[in-house]
């Protein structure tokens, strides 16, 4: 420490009384000064914007509440020189941009599926809400089964071979199941008489292909004999495989045995439950509409896009040169193309390229184009997510001796498919603005209602067009922007736990 | 102990755990998944195809089209052929796309400037611009531009009039067209020369720059070069130029150029809701600029003007171009929903040739082999240009 200081009379012992900071600079004058005039030229602009602001958002008043009309019963009441908007037109019209021509008594079922959605939708998008897997197993599987009930009645035609198909496939899969609980070796050694009968039994489908063994009557319908022979082969072989299991006690066995019993659980309810009826009317999609296509478009496009999606981008990743060269043309050639063109391509080339006599719903076939098409999209987006992910993890992984799959399921894609949620909430805001082109192939969206009722004669008036479209706008602008702002919420909530 | 050759390992692994055979066996399967989907289709086609007798090929594109087009860039009539009327549907969605390009750029800049203004009004007015349009689907903007404010538009007697040469009605916009005269070309060589002779004196005054170290104003000096040299060379043939200005007669205006509605409608969509994205890109490619470089410029002494046009926009442009360059490409293809309001593009004119001669195979592939090509170009570009802005690092 220095010596004391000789003289001490220049020497402040205290702090100089604090002033208040000049009223320029503080509250609400100082806010405004500082932000709004904080020079001549920036109060110029203040003030250009402030009459631009004014000018349009009491224009945009003025005409949707002071000088719109709000009762009447047809165009008399809006066609009136000077009115604003025609609000009774939208509200007689508005069940209809909801539910399209889905009939009036059966529009419960669509309540319910907007319902449910909602209720389901809600907890999953709560970062703090319990169960998020069940909660994601749900809305992936169990939610669109309800609503394709629902919506389009159920009770759908399914075969007798449909069943018998699937039975063949769940078979097939028990024959295999030895090689996934003893691994490869062993287990084709424990099971070498099913795997035989199963080859054999699938010679003989591929077979029956070139030669025509004949049919058979059976109280379950018309079966072609081969077929039928290839199941009951491969039967055998499932039942072999199963022997193998139950005379085992291995820890893995078990796991084997469970696993296809939820999968054969899976596949024949849901084939029992598409095929029951439920006593619901028949409703056409001709007659589905409005905001009810909308999001059926929508949430079908971002559903069956996310697993293709992911798909695509591991094949995008991939080191098999086939695997990456196909990924790589099927997305780029989809992203290249409008949508437009997709649906055109759907709704007229698709026929063409079924054999004769397969024909579907113009819908699907639309729903089609537009998962094709988001797949793409959502390809890209997760591939930005993979390529986050420090190649640490990869090389930790492998290290431990994963498989690529387990490798991928359990490291790679949590992490990725974290980072990706903004980029998916995104494009699903994408998709759901893209799906007003379907009006354009003559599938009635919201937009395309809205588009037929303002060519009302009943309604027609110079603000009639107007109104509707502004209720539309209205509409797509609620769900556009809370999904937005959800977007960046989360893409807050994730960027903490990352930064280093 | 020695160490196991490569070999002896592959041999003690069984043939189905080796990654090669595995990757292989995997390859060959999806190869012939592909093939055997291909092969279907193209059987089920060639099928569907000749049970409803329509011929394979591009042998349509010479037949007469019969049906006409309210926009063409060429010559285009009703007997014109097939193939014609597709170039004519071409060259309008390249017309409406340039120009949508442009006018978005401009917008999309000034109002991404907007959005970072120190004015907290002039920046909420542009937040307020960009969430509300970019919100709402393009297609029902194109209807409300098309449907309302065009159709809303005073008849041709009552046009808005601007300054007595442009007329704003619900016919569309009628604007003075240039009547170029015998020996106009002069003007095009004055042209050719006043942009050769800015890009020889841009270079010319860079060098020098490096070298002296004294600036010289070649932009000013450039843009007086290629203004005034055409204007010159014009002056000096006697200024053959004229204009033919539109004029009302009975119910529609006569002479000038005709900016049917559906164009108008579609370019004006088309380019607001684009500017939304551009400005979002161009906010976010400003702020990306760290700040310690804006502090170290001007602890350097350069004055703000300087450091925003050397320091911040080259960097920003770097992460502003690709984005900006995959926007342009999306405004491309949305200008397709010409469709929906009738602007004869390539989509709107295909569609009308595929109701007509029934050729969807033919039609969608040339859709799609055109914008394919166009987004290759883009991407294209894009590799050519990451690779020359790349940071080059120690």
């Amino acid at each position: 420490m220095s010596d004391q200081p000789v003289s001490q009379a220049y020497i402040r012992l205290e702090d100089a009384p604090r002033l208040r900071p000049p009223t320029s600079m503080v509250g609400v004058q100082g806010w405004i000064i500082a932000n709004l005039f904080s020079s001549v030229s920036n109060g110029i602009l203040t003030i250009v914007a402030g009459a631009f602001l004014f000018w349009v958002g009491w224009g945009v008043l003025d005409w949707a509440v002071f000088s719109a009309t709000w009762s009447g019963a047809d165009r008399t009441a809006c066609a009136i020189e000077g009115a604003g908007a025609c609000w009774p037109f939208a509200w007689i019209k508005f069940p209809q941009w909801i539910y399209g021509f889905y009939p009036l008594d059966q529009r419960w079922r669509v309540n319910i599926c907007f319902i449910i959605g909602a209720a389901a939708l809600i907890p999953m998008m709560m970062p703090s809400a319990p169960h998020k897997k069940w909660n994601a197993l749900f809305l992936l599987v169990a939610y669109p089964l309800i609503t394709l009930i629902l919506l389009t009645g159920g009770h759908f035609t399914m075969s007798a071979s449909a069943f018998l198909a699937a039975f063949t496939v769940l078979a097939l899969a028990a024959v295999f199941l030895p090689l996934m609980a003893f691994g490869i070796e062993e287990g084709i050694q424990r099971n070498r008489i099913g795997l035989g009968l199963a080859l054999l039994g699938l010679v003989i489908w591929l077979v029956s292909f070139a030669v025509d063994l004949g049919e058979w009557q059976t109280f379950l319908g018309r079966f072609s004999l081969g077929s039928l022979l290839a199941a009951a082969l491969i039967g055998a072989g499932g039942v072999l495989g199963f022997f193998q299991l139950f005379s085992s006690a291995d820890v893995a066995a078990r796991g084997a045995l469970r696993s296809w019993a939820i999968g054969a659980a899976v596949v024949l309810g849901i084939m029992l439950i598409l095929k029951i009826d439920f006593g619901l009317e028949a409703v056409e999609t001709s007659q589905w509409g409005g905001l009810l296509v909308t999001l059926v478009v929508a949430v079908t496009g971002i559903v069956a896009s996310l697993p293709l999606g992911i798909l695509l981008a591991l094949g995008r990743r991939s080191n098999m040169p086939i695997v990456k060269l196909l990924s790589i043309i099927f997305i780029e050639v989809w992203r290249g193309v409008p949508l437009i063109t997709v649906l055109f391509m759907s709704s007229v080339m698709l026929p063409l390229f079924l054999p004769e006599g397969v024909n579907f719903d113009k819908l699907l076939r639309a729903l089609v184009g537009v998962a094709l098409f988001s797949s793409a999209y959502m390809a890209e987006t997760v591939r930005g997510g993979l390529q986050a992910i420090p190649k640490g993890q990869f090389e930790a992984a492998q290290a431990l001796g994963l498989p690529y799959w387990k490798m991928m399921n359990l490291i790679v894609l949590p992490q990725a498919l974290k980072i990706v949620i903004p980029g998916i909430v995104n494009s699903f805001i994408s998709l759901f603005k893209d799906t007003t082109l379907v009006s354009i192939i003559g599938i009635f969206d919201l937009l395309g209602f809205v588009s037929a009722s303002s060519n009302d004669v009943k309604w027609a008036s110079p603000q009639t067009g107007a109104t509707g479209y502004f209720a539309a706008a209205l509409i797509f602008w609620v769900f556009c922007f809370s999904m937005s702002r959800y977007s960046i919420y989360t893409e807050r909530r994730l960027n903490t736990g990352h930064k280093r | 102990m020695t160490a196991a050759s490569d070999a002896e390992l592959r041999a003690r692994v069984s043939f189905w755990n080796d990654p090669k055979i595995r990757s292989a066996a995997v390859q060959s399967i999806m190869v012939l998944v592909v093939g055997f989907l291909f092969y279907e289709i193209i059987h089920n086609t060639i099928d569907n195809l000749t049970r409803r007798n329509i011929a394979t090929g591009f042998g349509f594109f010479n037949k007469s089209a019969g049906f006409d087009l309210i926009q063409s860039l060429i010559f285009y009539s009703s007997e014109s052929t097939y193939g014609r009327a597709l170039v004519v549907g071409f060259l309008n969605t390249l017309l409406v796309a340039s120009l949508g390009i442009f006018f978005a750029t401009v917008l999309g800049f000034f109002v991404g400037i907007m959005r970072l203004s120190k004015n907290w009004l002039v920046a909420k007015l542009a937040t307020i611009y960009i969430e509300g349009v970019r919100n709402v689907p393009l297609l029902l903007q194109m209807f409300v531009w098309y449907g309302v404010v065009l159709k809303s538009m005073p008849g041709p007697r009552e046009a808005i009039d601007i300054g007595g040469i442009i007329f704003l009605s619900n016919r569309g916009l009628n604007i003075p067209n240039t009547v170029y005269g015998e020996g106009a070309w002069v003007g095009l060589v004055g042209l050719v020369i006043g942009v050769a002779g800015a890009i020889v004196l841009r270079r010319w005054a860079r060098r020098r720059q490096a070298a002296t170290g004294q600036p010289f104003p070649y932009i000013m000096t450039g843009l007086a070069m290629i203004v005034l040299l055409p204007i010159l060379g014009l002056l000096l043939a006697g200024w053959p130029i004229s204009f033919d200005y539109p004029v009302l007669g009975g119910f529609n205006f006569s002479g000038g150029t005709t900016v049917i509605p559906e164009f108008m409608a579609l370019l004006v969509a088309v380019s607001i809701y684009t500017a939304t994205f551009i400005a979002e890109i161009v906010r976010a490619g400003i702020q990306a600029v760290s700040h310690g470089q804006t502090e170290a410029a001007s602890a350097l002494g350069l004055r703000t003007g300087t450091v925003t046009r050397l320091v911040v926009i080259p960097q920003a442009m770097r992460i502003i171009i690709p984005p900006l360059a995959s926007q342009y490409l999306n405004l491309t293809k949305n200008s397709s929903l010409a469709v929906a309001i009738g602007y004869p593009d390539l989509v709107a004119t295909g569609g009308t040739v595929l109701n007509q001669t029934g050729q969807a195979i033919e039609i969608v592939m040339i859709w799609m082999a055109v914008y394919l090509t166009l987004s290759l170009l883009t991407s294209s570009f894009m590799n050519w240009f990451n690779s020359r802005m790349k940071l080059v690092e120690r």
